[in-house]
């Protein structure tokens, strides 16, 4: 699409409602949101710049300070996860929430036998645990096959083969994380406030207790303090990280870990990368590069892995869609599922674009980050 | 196949436009994929029924047999279901009448707390007030670094200690009082709604500052789950509103449709993009109509009527109408468009625009590269760009750093968009004197003809017309694939 018409078109069409709509408009202030009698004109407001944009904080000021925030949150921290060394599993943490799904599997099974309604009542299920319209049906169609071919009655059963054929499509994948670069990059993406810098911290702990030499790459060059909320995880895991400036470009942050992870022996590199809403394509763009340029190097990047919070409805899908175009997805994360929402959206995830989830977060802790198993995330789903 | 819901809308509505009348097959077809198209948009499955039901009882009742169009009553039903159900009018924000005025801000893990509060202390700031940013995120490693940078940014200071999020919360109160701040806003960990520890804590902060205002941060990508935590937000807290964040994606409606009808508490500020001032009131009834695809046409006008020098859009838009706009013109009012705000979020508020029109992403140094080309120009060729031959573009390309296709592309296109400009055009003596008087903004009342004054009482009828025409020419830069349709 050619941006010059658009921009001519945007400023024409604005113009004439600018223009032709100002005196009519004149004041109109019922709308604006009136916050005080004093305060000023809100649209005015709206649109004031940050009056001093602040200039880069230099890396060895930030250092002190964050040096001192870090031994006051690990403190805290240590004693948090102090009770709950070993890892997480599915169903400890899952059960905590009933499941959204649960209301529905009631009255289905106390519903008499399978009818019209049952299947009803079983697409509301799918739908409510966020599995989407599109692959809701595509598995009910394939269950309606299988039961009408046994001739299912019991309501009950029909639920178990449900279950069956949701786990059987999850399930069936090689969910280790590859290897095999010099070093292996594993890159990190998604939109924000997924849980990206978190996920990489969680693994970074458990592969350096794991004997693994990894370095950290604070690709989230964008957002405020994300560079050292991962040096707090780097030092706390014991992994070494590069950063670099702040609105700095990620591809060279990312390049320079490589180099550096290669140079002193490390065998992974967890590549961060600043969260991005999957419509902004100057952002994807820049995510295409960061994946080309990580290989420029010595390294490989052996996973591309999307994180995806398990509150998340059907956009979920288009931002794996988006991605899996922008940097070739290899595998999805699935965090914050201890909460109630139960990631449904992965079942869509996989049925479309057949993107397995290899990791699932189900706390804040680091061992809270778990390989991901079908059947668990099924039974969880169905609790 | 997974539209946005106004995508979707668009086909339904698109379908339904074209009949005379409508027969119950029809209002069932629409009702069914108005159900879908709600589900798809994460609108939680209670919602979609009541909201369903609702449209097919008014549907299908007398309302619609007294109809001229059907069509468009199911539209106008649909749109005023919509927003309704989003909450009627836009929050009123007020200040408490002894200070300070307390706002905690609590939610998911992140759902854009901490930026969303340093937002809304800039906007609060930008209205004169003295904020004070509480940072009682001590669990997030470095969240309150964050909420530094971005105080330091907008100049607001940010309170915090390592001690635990209820002592600094409290000592927050004492630390306003003492720099003479009247607005505190509480920035909070995220917590799982079902977390009861983390839920009592909040509860314990809540119960520590009395805040006049509670809002719960949402992400506008929440899926079904919305319902489950604002219930549990609003069952520890009593929430007073909803700040939905992330809007900027193609995640819109669902969420908010949900929280809003569960909690009944209304949604006071939308998130919609990554800089600071992306920020704003959220209006219930523009949702809706960006929801149906119908453009958000009082945010243009109003962020319009704050950047632009009147009289001089005033005369520039009567010489767009007249023909006489020179590209002069045109850099001047770019300019002032700019300072709208990105000027791609401005084409996605325009109404009937295309999704592929849409999802195109509009930088500023596109606006930048057009800008250099027309200063390249001499004031001849700005006034008259039909001079422009094969060498003078070949100079103003040089001038400009851009290619000689660049440049023609430029003019091409605004002589064409002048020309039709020109042809919808209204003589300048049609033009009804307007200025100082209140007129009553008239609503929904149909589409008009973009001739006589008529057109010209009512903006939106011209821009639509105007749009239509637009968006019906077959310009070059227009055919577009989109990688979106046609990858599915």
């Amino acid at each position: 699409m050619d941006p010059i018409l658009l921009i001519v078109l945007i400023v024409v069409a604005v113009l004439v409602v600018g223009g032709a709509g100002f005196a009519f408009l004149r004041g109109r202030g019922d709308h604006t949101p009136t916050l005080d009698p004093r305060a000023t004109d809100t649209a005015d407001s709206v649109l004031t710049k940050p009056t001093s944009p602040v200039a880069p904080t230099p890396d060895g000021d930030v250092d002190g300070g964050v040096d001192a925030a870090v031994d006051e949150l690990d403190d805290e921290m240590v004693e948090e996860a102090a009770p709950e060394p070993e890892a997480a599993t599915f169903r400890g943490r899952l059960s905590k929430a009933r499941s959204a799904m649960s209301g529905y599997l009631s009255a289905i099974l106390s519903g008499g036998d399978v009818n019209a309604e049952t299947w009803d009542e079983l697409e509301e299920a799918l739908i409510r645990a966020d599995v989407g319209v599109m692959a809701t049906t595509e598995i009910l169609d394939s269950v309606r096959e299988t039961a009408s071919e046994s001739a299912v009655k019991d309501p009950g059963e029909l639920i178990e083969l449900v279950k069956d054929e949701m786990k059987r499509r999850l399930g069936g994948y090689d969910l280790t994380l590859a290897e095999g670069g010099e070093p292996s990059v594993w890159l990190f993406v998604g939109v924000n406030g997924v849980g990206k810098t978190t996920t990489i911290g969680k693994i970074a702990t458990r592969e350096v207790a794991a004997g693994r030499k990894i370095v950290l790459a604070a690709g989230d060059t964008f957002r405020a303090a994300a560079a050292e909320q991962l040096t707090m995880w780097a030092e706390r895991a014991g992994a070494g990280i590069i950063r670099g400036a702040e609105g700095g470009d990620p591809s060279s942050v990312i390049f320079d870990a490589v180099e550096s992870a290669a140079a002193n022996g490390a065998e992974i590199v967890l590549a961060d990368t600043a969260g991005r809403l999957h419509t902004k394509t100057n952002l994807m763009n820049e995510l295409s590069k960061v994946r080309r340029v990580a290989e420029k190097g010595a390294g490989t990047v052996t996973e591309t892995l999307l994180v995806i919070d398990a509150t998340t409805g059907q956009n979920g899908l288009i931002q794996a869609r988006e991605f899996t175009e922008a940097a070739d997805l290899t595998g999805v994360v699935l965090t914050k599922l201890d909460g109630s929402a139960k990631g449904g959206i992965v079942v869509a995830v996989q049925n479309e674009l057949d993107i397995p989830v290899k990791l699932v977060g189900l706390g804040e802790g680091p061992h809270d980050l778990i390989p991901f198993d079908a059947n668990d995330f099924v039974d969880a789903l169905f609790e | 196949m997974f539209d946005t819901l106004t995508d979707r809308f668009d086909g339904i509505f698109g379908k339904l436009r074209g009949k005379g009348k409508l027969s119950e097959k029809d209002v069932d077809e629409a009702l069914r994929e108005i159900r879908l198209a709600l589900l798809e948009a994460d609108v939680n499955f209670e919602v979609v029924k009541s909201l369903v039901a609702r449209i097919r009882e008014r549907a299908v009742g007398d309302e619609l047999s007294k109809a001229l169009n059907p069509g468009q009553q199911i539209v106008k039903i649909v749109l005023e279901e919509l927003t309704e159900s989003l909450g009627g009018e836009a929050m009123q924000i007020t200040f408490a009448a002894k200070p300070p005025t307390v706002v905690l801000m609590a939610g998911l893990q992140g759902s854009g707390k901490t930026t969303n509060s340093a937002k809304l202390a800039n906007m609060f700031k930008s209205q004169g007030r003295n904020v004070l940013l509480v940072g009682a995120d001590l669990q997030r490693p470095a969240a309150v670094e964050q909420l530094r940078t971005l105080g330091r940014q907008i100049d607001v200071p940010v309170f915090s200690e390592a001690s635990d999020p209820v002592t600094v919360a409290r000592a927050s109160l004492e630390e306003a009082k003492n720099t003479g701040r009247d607005v505190i806003i509480v920035d909070t960990a995220g917590r799982l709604a079902i977390d009861a520890e983390l839920m009592e804590e909040v509860r314990q902060i809540s119960e520590a500052v009395s805040p006049k205002y509670t809002f719960l941060v949402v992400d506008a990508m929440t899926g079904q789950d919305a319902v489950t935590v604002a219930e549990s937000f609003h069952s520890t807290l009593e929430l007073d509103g909803v700040i939905l964040t992330k809007l900027d994606g193609d995640a819109r409606g669902g969420a908010a449709l949900s929280v809003k009808e569960v909690v009944g508490r209304p949604i006071a500020f939308a998130s919609t993009g990554e800089k600071i001032d992306e920020f704003e009131t959220f209006y219930p009834d523009r949702l809706a109509s960006r929801i149906l695809g119908m453009g958000d046409i009082e945010t243009l006008i109003e962020k319009a009527e704050a950047a632009f020098e009147e009289d001089e859009a005033e005369e520039a838009a009567q010489r767009l109408m007249e023909g006489t706009f020179t590209l002069d013109d045109f850099l001047q009012q770019m300019q002032q468009i700019k300072k709208m705000g990105p000027i791609g979020n401005l084409l996605g508020m325009m109404p009937g625009m295309p999704k592929e029109v849409r999802d195109v992403e509009i930088e500023d140094h596109h606006v930048n590269r057009l800008e250099a080309i027309i200063r390249s120009m001499t004031v001849e060729e700005r006034t008259d760009p039909k001079i422009i031959d094969a060498s003078r573009r070949t100079r103003i390309a040089n001038g400009s750093g851009m290619k000689p296709q660049d440049v023609s592309a430029l003019v091409t296109q605004f002589t064409e968009m002048k020309k039709m400009m020109a042809k919808l055009g209204v003589t300048p003596k049609a033009k009804p004197k307007r200025k100082g008087k209140k007129n009553k903004r008239k609503r929904g009342g149909g589409r008009t003809t973009s001739k006589g004054k008529q057109a010209l009482a009512d903006p939106t009828a011209v821009l639509n017309e105007g749009l239509d025409d637009i968006t019906d020419l077959k310009l070059p830069g227009l055919e577009i694939e989109d990688p979106r349709t046609s990858g599915s």
